[in-house]
C-alpha cells in the first residue's frame, strides 16, 4: 500500500509575505482578549472565588424550575442550577457566602438537608475564601513560571533572538486561549490552568521543530536572507506540522465527546490551543525573528550555497 | 545504522517485555489481583495503578488549625497566674490583659516595678519582659510562640487520626501541609458530613459544679457571680456553672455508647486519678448538681445522689443512637487543642468516579485507534512500527505508575490520551526526514540513518521543553492536577524511548531482512 501524502511534497508557500495577514489575526484575537478581560471578565470558578459546587443525580428527571426556586429561597445568596447529560442529574452552584468558612460548610449542609436523601451526591467541592485566594496566586505563578522556563531553554539550546520569539509566541497562545474561556464564558478553574499550561508546552514543541530547521538552513545557506530562511524552513517543516497537530486533535477528539462534565473545558481549550499553538509558531514565532537584530550565523565553514542549488550528497 | 549492537537489542526486548509484564495486572480486576497477590510466587508483580480520589471516590479535606486560639488560651491562663502572683506579693496594679501572644498590666507603684518584672519573668519560661514607665509587658519570645504553634499541629494531627481510624476509614492519609495545615484524603468516604461534623468539634469535656448560690434568670440579667459564667444547655436552657474544673475530660480512659431504658447514653471511665477526684468531688457534694461541659455547652446537669467511688458513669442527654456514638467516640479519641476550620473539600461519589473511569477508557481506546488509523494512512508500513511503539508507550506509562505507585487522576487520564497524541510525533519527526532525504536522492539506509541521526537533536529539544512545562506543573499543581503532571511526563519520557529506540529496532530488523531498494514511506 502507498501511504498518502495528507500534504502534498515540494510546497513553497510564501509565508513571510503572508504574515501580515497573521499579525492581523493574532492583533484582533489579543485585542478582544484584552477587552474581554475588562469586561465581561473571566468566569472564574470556585476553585478560585471560593464557593460550592455539588453534583447530584436523581431516582427520578429532577423538575429543575422547583428545584431552583426552592434553593435560592435558602438565603444563600445566588444559586445556579445546570442540567447536563441525563435530567436525572443537576449541577449546583452555591456562591461563596458571606462571612468565614463555618459559613460555607454550613450553607453544603443546608443544600444537602434540602435535597434529602433521595439524591446520590457525585460530587461536592468546597473552596474557602483563604484558599481560594492562594490557588489565584500560585496559577498565575506557574503560568509565568512555565512560559519564562521554557524561554530560558529555547534561548539557552539557540540563540536570544529566538528565545524571545519563542515568549511571545507561547505567551500569545496562553493569552488567546484565555480570551477563548471569555468568549465562551466557560468556567477558569485549576483544570483551566493545567490546559494553559499544557498548551505552553505543545504550542513550544511546534515552535522548536521550526527553529530548528532554521538553524540547520542558516548554517547550510550562510548568505541566505532570513525571509528565504524562514520560507523554506516552514515549508520543510509542513508536512510534520500538520501531521502531529492532526493526531494529537484526534487523540482528545473522544475526551472531547465522552470526557464527561470534569474534563470538558480542558479539552475545549487544549483544542483550541492546539489550532492557535500550531498557527502561531509559523506566523508569530518565526515572523518576529524578522524584527529582531540579526542572529549570529555560527556553524562549520562550508562552501557558499543557494537553496535553489544542487542537493549536496554529503550527510 | 544497520548495525545495532547485540546488548541495545536485548536491553530493548528486555524493557518492552518486563513493561508489559508490570502493566499486565492493570488490565484484570482488581479483587482477582489482590488474590492473586497471595497465590503468585512474589517476584510477580502484582501492584496496579493506585487510583486518585476522583477516580475511586472518596473526600479530600483541606484542614487549617486555628493556633491562634491555643495562644489566646495560654494567655488568658497567664493573666490567672499573674492576677493571684500579683495579689500574693501584694503588688498593686491596673489594666491587667491578655495581648498578642503576651500579657501586660500597669503598676500602681513606682517601686514595685521592679518586683514586678522579676514575677512576670517567674510566670513561665520563655517570656520577654519589657517596660515603660509603669507598664509591664511580657511576650512569648518567637521561638516559643512557633514551637506551641507547631506542637498544637502536631497534637490535632494526632487526634485527627485517632478520630479518623474510630470512624473505620480504611487507608485515609492525614498529612501536615505548610505550617498550620492538614490534608486529609479519605477514600471510600461516603459521609463527609459527617466526618466534619467529627473533626469540627474540639470536645474539650470538664465536669464542674452548678452554681447555686443564684439563678439562671439572675446571671441572665447581668448579674453573674465572680469565678462563675452562664452557659447554653443543651436541652435550650441556661445553666450557670463555676469556672473551676472539678475534673477534666482528659482523665477519661474509655466511652462506649450504651442504651440505659431503652434510650441511648454514653458511658465513661476516668482513670484513676480522675476517678479519685471525682469520687471525693461527689462524696462532699451530695445533694448537689454538677454540669457535664462539652466545648462551652452543658450536655446534662445531673443532681448527685450518692458518691460515685467506681470511676465510671454514664452522660444522659437526649441522645440519638448515632450522636451517642459519636460522642462517645470524640470522648474516646481526646480533644483538640485548638478548633479546625474546613478551608477546602473535595467528594466524589463512587459512581461518579467509576464513570470517569469508563469514560476515560473509551476516550483513550477510540483516540488509540484512530491515531493508529491515521499513522497507517500516512505512513504505511513505518506507520504500523510507529504504531507498535505508541502501545508499547502505554504500557511503559502504566508500568511506571505501577512501579511508583503514583496516583491515577482524572486529569492524568487526560494526560495518558494527549500523549497517544504527542508520542508519535517523534516518529512523524524522523518519518519526514526519511521522506526528505530520499528526495534528494539517497539510498534507503543512508536515507534512513540521517533520518534519525537528524531528527534526534529536535526530538530532544521539542520533548525537553515539554517538559519543563510538565514539571512546574507537578510543582505547582495540586491533587489531581500533579497526577495529570504525572502521566505528561512518564509519557514524554516513555515515548522519546519508544520512538526512537523500539521502532528503529523494527526498521534495523526490516532492512537487513528485505534489503530494499525503495522504502515505503
Amino acid at each position: 500500500m502507498k501511504p498518502l501524502r495528507l500534504v502534498p511534497e515540494n510546497t513553497a508557500i510564501d509565508f513571510v509575505r503572508l504574515r501580515f495577514f497573521g499579525f492581523i489575526v493574532s492583533g484582533l484575537l489579543i485585542l478582544g482578549t484584552a477587552i474581554g478581560l475588562m469586561s465581561p471578565g473571566l468566569n472564574l470558578g470556585i476553585d478560585f472565588k471560593g464557593g460550592i459546587l455539588i453534583e447530584a443525580r436523581a431516582p427520578e428527571p429532577i423538575d429543575v424550575g422547583g428545584l431552583r426556586t426552592q434553593l435560592n429561597g435558602l438565603g444563600l445568596g445566588e444559586v445556579q442550577l445546570q442540567q447536563f447529560g441525563e435530567p436525572n442529574d443537576i449541577l449546583i452552584r452555591v456562591q461563596r457566602q458571606e462571612g468565614d468558612e463555618a459559613a460555607q460548610n454550613a450553607a453544603v449542609a443546608l443544600v444537602r438537608e434540602t435535597l434529602g436523601t433521595t439524591y446520590e451526591y457525585r460530587r461536592v467541592e468546597l473552596v474557602g475564601p483563604r484558599v481560594g485566594g492562594e490557588l489565584m496566586q500560585q496559577g498565575i505563578i506557574a503560568t509565568l513560571l512555565a512560559v519564562a522556563a521554557i524561554a530560558a531553554y529555547v534561548a539557552f539550546r539557540f540563540e536570544w533572538q529566538f528565545g524571545v520569539s519563542a515568549l511571545i509566541a507561547t505567551f500569545h497562545d496562553v493569552f488567546v486561549t484565555v480570551g477563548l474561556f471569555i468568549v465562551l464564558q466557560l468556567e477558569f478553574d485549576l483544570t483551566a490552568v493545567a490546559a494553559l499550561l499544557t498548551l505552553a508546552g505543545y504550542s513550544i514543541n511546534d515552535t522548536v521543530v521550526v527553529f530548528d530547521r532554521m538553524r540547520e538552513q542558516m548554517r547550510k545557506y550562510k548568505s541566505a536572507d532570513m525571509k528565504t530562511i524562514i520560507n523554506l524552513s516552514v515549508n520543510q517543516t509542513l508536512g510534520r506540522t500538520i501531521l502531529t497537530s492532526g493526531t494529537t486533535l484526534l487523540a482528545i477528539l473522544p475526551l472531547l465527546l465522552y470526557g464527561g462534565s470534569a474534563l470538558h473545558n480542558f479539552t475545549i481549550a487544549l483544542f483550541w490551543g492546539i489550532l492557535v499553538g500550531t498557527f502561531s509558531s509559523v506566523y508569530v514565532a518565526a515572523a518576529l525573528l524578522l524584527y529582531m537584530p540579526p542572529i549570529r550565523r555560527g556553524g562549520e565553514e562550508k562552501a557558499e550555497r543557494q537553496p535553489g542549488d544542487a542537493p549536496s550528497t554529503s550527510p | 545504522m544497520v548495525y545495532f549492537a547485540k546488548w541495545k537489542v536485548i536491553l530493548v526486548v528486555a524493557l518492552c517485555l518486563l513493561s508489559l509484564v508490570y502493566a499486565a495486572p492493570n488490565l484484570m480486576n482488581r479483587a482477582e489481583v489482590e488474590q492473586w497477590g497471595q497465590d503468585l510466587p512474589s517476584w510477580l508483580p502484582t501492584r496496579t495503578v493506585n487510583l486518585g480520589l476522583d477516580l475511586q471516590g472518596g473526600s479530600h479535606l483541606l484542614l487549617e488549625v486555628e493556633t491562634d486560639v491555643v495562644i489566646q488560651e495560654r494567655m488568658n491562663a497567664l493573666v490567672d497566674s499573674a492576677r493571684t502572683e500579683l495579689r500574693e506579693a501584694r503588688i498593686g496594679y491596673t489594666d491587667l490583659g491578655a495581648e498578642r501572644a503576651g500579657i501586660a498590666f500597669t503598676v500602681r507603684d513606682q517601686a514595685d516595678v521592679e518586683r514586678a518584672v522579676s514575677l512576670a519573668r517567674g510566670l513561665e519560661t520563655d517570656l520577654q519582659v519589657e517596660t515603660s514607665g509603669n507598664r509591664v509587658v511580657a511576650t512569648l519570645t518567637e521561638a516559643a510562640e512557633a514551637a506551641r504553634r507547631s506542637a498544637a499541629v502536631e497534637q490535632s494531627i494526632e487526634i485527627v487520626r485517632r478520630r479518623i481510624d474510630e470512624t473505620g476509614t480504611r487507608e485515609p492519609s492525614i498529612q501536615r501541609q505548610g505550617a498550620e495545615r492538614i490534608l486529609l484524603q479519605l477514600p471510600g468516604v461516603d459521609d463527609p458530613e459527617r466526618v466534619k461534623r467529627l473533626l469540627g468539634q474540639t470536645a474539650k469535656m470538664t465536669f464542674r459544679f452548678v452554681d447555686d448560690t443564684t439563678t439562671v434568670a439572675e446571671a441572665q440579667a447581668g448579674r453573674i457571680p465572680p469565678g462563675s459564667e452562664l452557659l447554653p444547655s443543651r436541652d435550650g436552657g441556661f445553666e450557670v456553672v463555676r469556672k473551676r474544673v472539678m475534673v477534666s475530660g482528659d482523665t477519661l480512659v474509655d466511652s462506649q455508647p450504651s442504651f440505659q431504658d431503652g434510650r441511648p447514653v454514653v458511658s465513661f471511665r476516668f482513670d484513676s486519678l480522675g476517678a479519685r477526684r471525682f469520687g471525693e468531688a461527689t462524696r462532699d457534694n451530695v445533694g448537689k448538681r454538677f454540669a457535664i461541659v462539652l466545648d462551652n455547652e452543658v450536655i446534662s446537669a445531673p443532681v448527685i445522689n450518692e458518691p460515685i467511688l467506681g470511676g465510671s458513669g454514664i452522660i444522659q442527654g437526649g441522645f440519638t443512637t448515632q450522636s451517642a456514638n459519636d460522642l462517645a467516640l470524640l470522648l474516646r479519641a481526646g480533644a483538640l487543642p485548638a478548633p479546625l476550620t474546613v478551608l477546602e473539600e473535595r467528594t466524589v461519589g463512587p459512581g461518579l468516579g467509576a464513570d470517569s473511569i469508563a469514560a476515560g477508557q473509551i476516550a483513550a481506546l477510540v483516540g488509540l485507534a484512530l491515531v493508529i488509523v491515521f499513522m497507517t494512512i500516512s505512513y504505511g508500513l513505518f506507520g504500523l512500527f510507529a504504531n507498535v511503539a505508541l502501545v508499547f508507550n502505554i504500557t511503559f506509562i502504566f508500568a511506571a505508575l505501577s512501579i511508583l505507585q503514583a496516583t491515577l487522576t482524572l486529569p492524568g487520564i487526560a494526560g495518558i490520551v494527549l500523549t497517544i497524541g504527542m508520542a508519535v510525533d517523534a516518529n512523524v519527526l524522523i518519518f519526514e526526514r526519511i521522506r526528505e532525504e530520499l528526495k534528494i536522492g539517497r539510498t534507503p539506509i543512508a536515507a534512513i540513518d540521517a533520518g534519525y541521526n537528524r531528527a534526534l537533536t529536535t526530538i530532544i529539544d521539542s520533548n525537553l521543553t515539554t517538559l519543563i512545562a510538565a514539571l512546574l506543573l507537578f510543582m505547582f499543581g495540586s491533587g489531581p492536577i500533579k497526577g495529570f503532571a504525572v502521566t505528561l511526563s512518564i509519557g514524554i519520557v516513555a515515548s522519546m524511548f519508544t520512538a526512537i529506540m523500539v521502532t528503529r529496532l523494527m526498521v534495523v530488523v526490516w532492512l537487513r531482512r528485505t534489503r530494499p531498494k525503495t522504502v515505503p514511506i
